[in-house]
């Protein structure tokens, strides 16, 4: 049998090299105050035009805006040759002659793809209580895990298990919202939220089934080790996790990812990578960190690490 | 068989003929006796194109807002934009201070937003010319009256007013006597036989007027409208010299205060301002649509030649309780109607993600049953039951996240997570009754009559 938990470290190890970069350069943006969040959180508007023969540059189209006395403008070009401007909130009257002017300045039809506006104080509010229903969504389900175990040893721990591979998965689909913001100028907004939600849903969904066969075999394998027991307990659920996720939900989001047009690509690449990190935390972090409780290997860590590490 | 399997079995049958008389296009809905329901598949802004506004009342953010007033203004909004004619308009309050205004198809933002914040509009409108049993049938409709026509309201925009004339019940103009500008104070009071009436006082200038006109029109009916809609139609009892009058009617408390809020604030009971507005253009929408549905039906082509070739046989009959799945799953987004956007198409492919989930989680239990010796009915038997409290757990919890999301997109009008969660919601539940109901009796139903020994062939063993 496969020795899974034999290398849980490496794994753990693993998941630093990708969590720690990603929150440091979340940190620095967010000291920097150019965390790459969207009108959905900070107020503004957007405006996403695509000209029928003309291709303006940023600097004009941003000069255009600073003429109406419109600030904090950004353009973006998008892959379908449309523009995306953002920029602080638009008056009343700016709004609706905004179209007409820049057909007129680039003397050239212009289609409006879609116009957005939020007010900064909805910003701030949406932002807050997104932060409160990831919180109540931890909660409950941690509540629910420890109810649903009341009958294996610890039950408690099986909760809380799941919510530090659940926050390990939230901090990995971050890390990407970092990256991406970087290199393809992605922006968290409510869809934003919405996949990081539902990767949190889905996350418990994998850790409850590798929990479940341990909560199966520690009724029937009563002389095993509890190693031996979870490293067979996460053996016995490989095939459903690999089927399950990577053969059918990560093809139907691939699909989505690379067929489903601009709007849906980010939110289908961060569910890709938000639910393989489900898959993936179910199986070399939840449990090898219940292991890891049971075994108290922590008062070990500093003292015969080289022997923890290939036990 | 068992006999509970072949009830199963019919139920099955008779919920999936259900699900695709729902489903085929141009379904003639269901219409028996007074039960009225047309199916339609409504599509979301970001798919059609169209406007979305969110209203917040315009007062100081802890000034505590009567539940009432804001149904009320709910009313009154809705009132307004349905005078767009669109089709598929929808207001709905979110939370305690905001509403929702959604209009999909509208393609001009300035044209939706003017309807939307104009001042509503009291008048006291005279309908001597008709009868009182004509004017009462008026009651909820809308009609053409003589005051705005002029540049007296140039606040008005033009075009909804245009596109509902070919509607009107009536196509007689009416006079107005008077507006809401005339109006002091408005109250709700009980008559002496315990009857709810609205009694009201008016401007000097109002009461010259009043008394005049009802001096004039004993018997006559004197109606009151807002926004162009006949509200109530009382009779003028007597004159009424000294500018306070009473509004009688079959009213309940509610009809009362609701009107006595209408002629309160002639418009909205409480300031209105638009906090946020998204547009998607009509083109945006299509694209969208195309793509995300050629995504989807890739995606489920995939999945479902997996499952045919890594499960056989089981895999098989998988995709056929998948395709049940999808079919009803479908029917009741059209029979609710839930409105599909982009985000909830996503969520429903997730979900056929989840109901596969719980095949797979069997299947995999099945298979490790047969290697371990049992036979075909027993690891079938068997595969079910110890796959079940994985399911059951794991679905509870997605469950709970969408409750949570669900709360969350409908507190903050943010309805593409709405629509996301809920799309999610309801196919994660019909995704356990496809696995434990549909995958289970038709899985029966073919090792039952199933004869070859060659497991490694049927089951990929």
């Amino acid at each position: 049998m496969i020795n899974i938990l034999g290398k849980r470290y490496y794994f753990f190890a693993l998941s630093l090299l990708i969590i720690i970069p990603g929150l440091i350069l979340l940190g620095s943006m967010s000291a920097t105050k150019k965390l790459p969040l969207a009108i959905d959180f900070t107020g503004g508007s957007l405006l996403e035009v695509r000209f029928a023969n003309a291709t303006p540059s940023d600097i004009d189209l941003i000069g255009l805006y600073n003429n109406l006395g419109v600030g904090d403008v950004k353009v973006q070009t998008t892959s379908t040759g449309s523009y995306v401007i953002r920029s602080s909130v638009l008056e009343d009257s700016t709004r609706a002659k905004i179209a007409d002017e820049l057909g007129k300045e680039y003397n050239s039809e212009v289609t409006v793809l879609r116009f957005e506006s939020v007010g900064p104080t909805i910003g701030r509010e949406v932002t807050s209580r997104a932060a409160q229903a990831v919180a109540v969504a931890a909660l409950i389900v941690a509540l629910y895990m420890t109810f649903a175990f009341r009958g294996v040893p610890h039950a408690i721990r099986y909760g809380i298990c799941a919510i530090i591979a659940m926050f390990h998965d939230v901090c990995v689909v971050l890390s990407l919202a970092a990256i991406g913001s970087i290199l393809w100028g992605w922006q968290i907004d409510s869809l934003f939220l919405t996949a990081l939600l539902t990767v949190i849903g889905f996350s418990v969904q994998d850790k409850v089934v590798v929990f479940d066969r341990i909560r199966e075999n520690t009724g029937i394998y009563r002389r095993l080790s509890f190693e031996t027991l979870v490293n067979h307990s996460i053996v016995q659920t490989l095939g459903r996790s690999l089927n399950t996720q990577l053969m059918t939900v990560e093809f139907m989001l691939l699909a989505l990812a690379l067929f489903g047009g601009v709007t849906l690509r980010e939110f289908a690449m961060v569910l890709l990578v938000g639910l393989f990190s489900g898959t993936y935390s179910s199986i070399f972090i939840a449990a090898p960190i219940l292991v890891v409780w049971e075994g108290r290997e922590w008062t070990r860590w500093f003292h015969r690490r080289e022997n923890t590490a290939s036990a | 068989m068992s006999q509970r399997s072949y009830y199963l079995l019919i139920i099955i049958a008779l919920v999936l003929a259900l699900a695709i008389y729902i489903v085929i296009p141009n379904s003639p809905g269901i219409h028996v006796g007074s039960f009225n329901k047309d199916f339609i598949t409504r599509l979301g802004l970001d798919l059609v194109g169209g406007v979305q506004a969110l209203l917040e009342a315009d007062l100081p953010a802890n000034t505590p807002i009567e539940a009432g007033a804001m149904d009320a203004a709910t009313g009154i909004v809705e009132n307004r934009v349905n005078g767009l004619g669109l089709t598929e308009a929808m207001v709905q309050k979110a939370g305690e201070r905001r509403i929702v205004v959604e209009l999909p198809g509208e393609t001009d933002p300035e044209r939706a937003l003017a309807t939307i914040q104009q001042t509503g509009l009291l008048e006291f409108v005279d309908m001597s010319t008709i009868s009182q049993n004509e004017a009462f049938n008026l009651v909820e409709s809308k009609i053409r009256t003589d005051f705005g026509q002029s540049s007296q309201l140039p606040t008005t925009p033009v075009t909804p007013t245009q596109s509902i004339t070919s509607t009107l019940p009536i196509s007689q103009t009416f006079h107005t006597i008077m507006t809401g500008a005339d109006l002091k104070n408005v109250n709700v009071t009980t008559s002496q036989t315990g009857q709810y009436q609205v009694a009201f006082t008016l401007s000097s200038n109002g009461a010259k007027i009043f008394s005049d006109f009802t001096g004039a029109h004993i018997n006559d009916v004197l109606a009151i409208v807002v926004d162009k809609k006949v509200i109530s139609t009382p009779t003028i009892q007597g004159a009424i010299p000294n500018g306070e009058g009473v509004i009688t009617g079959k009213f309940t408390s509610e009809e009362a205060n609701n009107l006595a809020v209408q002629l309160r604030y002639g418009s909205l009971p409480i300031p209105l301002k638009v906090i946020e507005i998204r547009t998607v253009g009509p083109t945006l929408g299509q694209e969208s649509l195309q793509m995300s549905l050629r995504a989807g039906l890739i995606g489920f082509s995939i999945v479902i030649l997996f499952m045919l070739l890594y499960y056989r046989l089981p895999g098989a009959v998988a995709d056929v309780a998948i395709i049940i799945y999808a079919l009803i799953t479908f029917a009741i987004f059209r029979f609710i109607p839930i409105t599909l956007t982009l985000p909830g198409i996503a969520g429903f492919l997730l979900s056929t993600g989840s109901a596969l989930d719980a095949n797979i989680l069997i299947f995999e239990r099945m298979k490790e049953e047969m290697r371990s010796g049992k036979t075909l009915r027993q690891s079938v038997d068997l595969g079910w039951k110890r796959a079940w409290p994985s399911i059951r757990d794991s679905n509870i919890a997605t469950i709970i996240t969408c409750s949570i999301l669900f709360w969350f997109g409908s507190t903050y009008g943010a309805t593409i997570v709405k629509g996301f969660s809920i799309t999610l919601l309801l196919g994660v539940i019909v995704s356990l009754f496809s696995a434990i109901v549909i995958t289970r009796v038709l899985m029966e139903l073919v090792t039952r009559n199933f004869k070859s020994k060659n497991y490694s062939k049927w089951f990929g063993i």
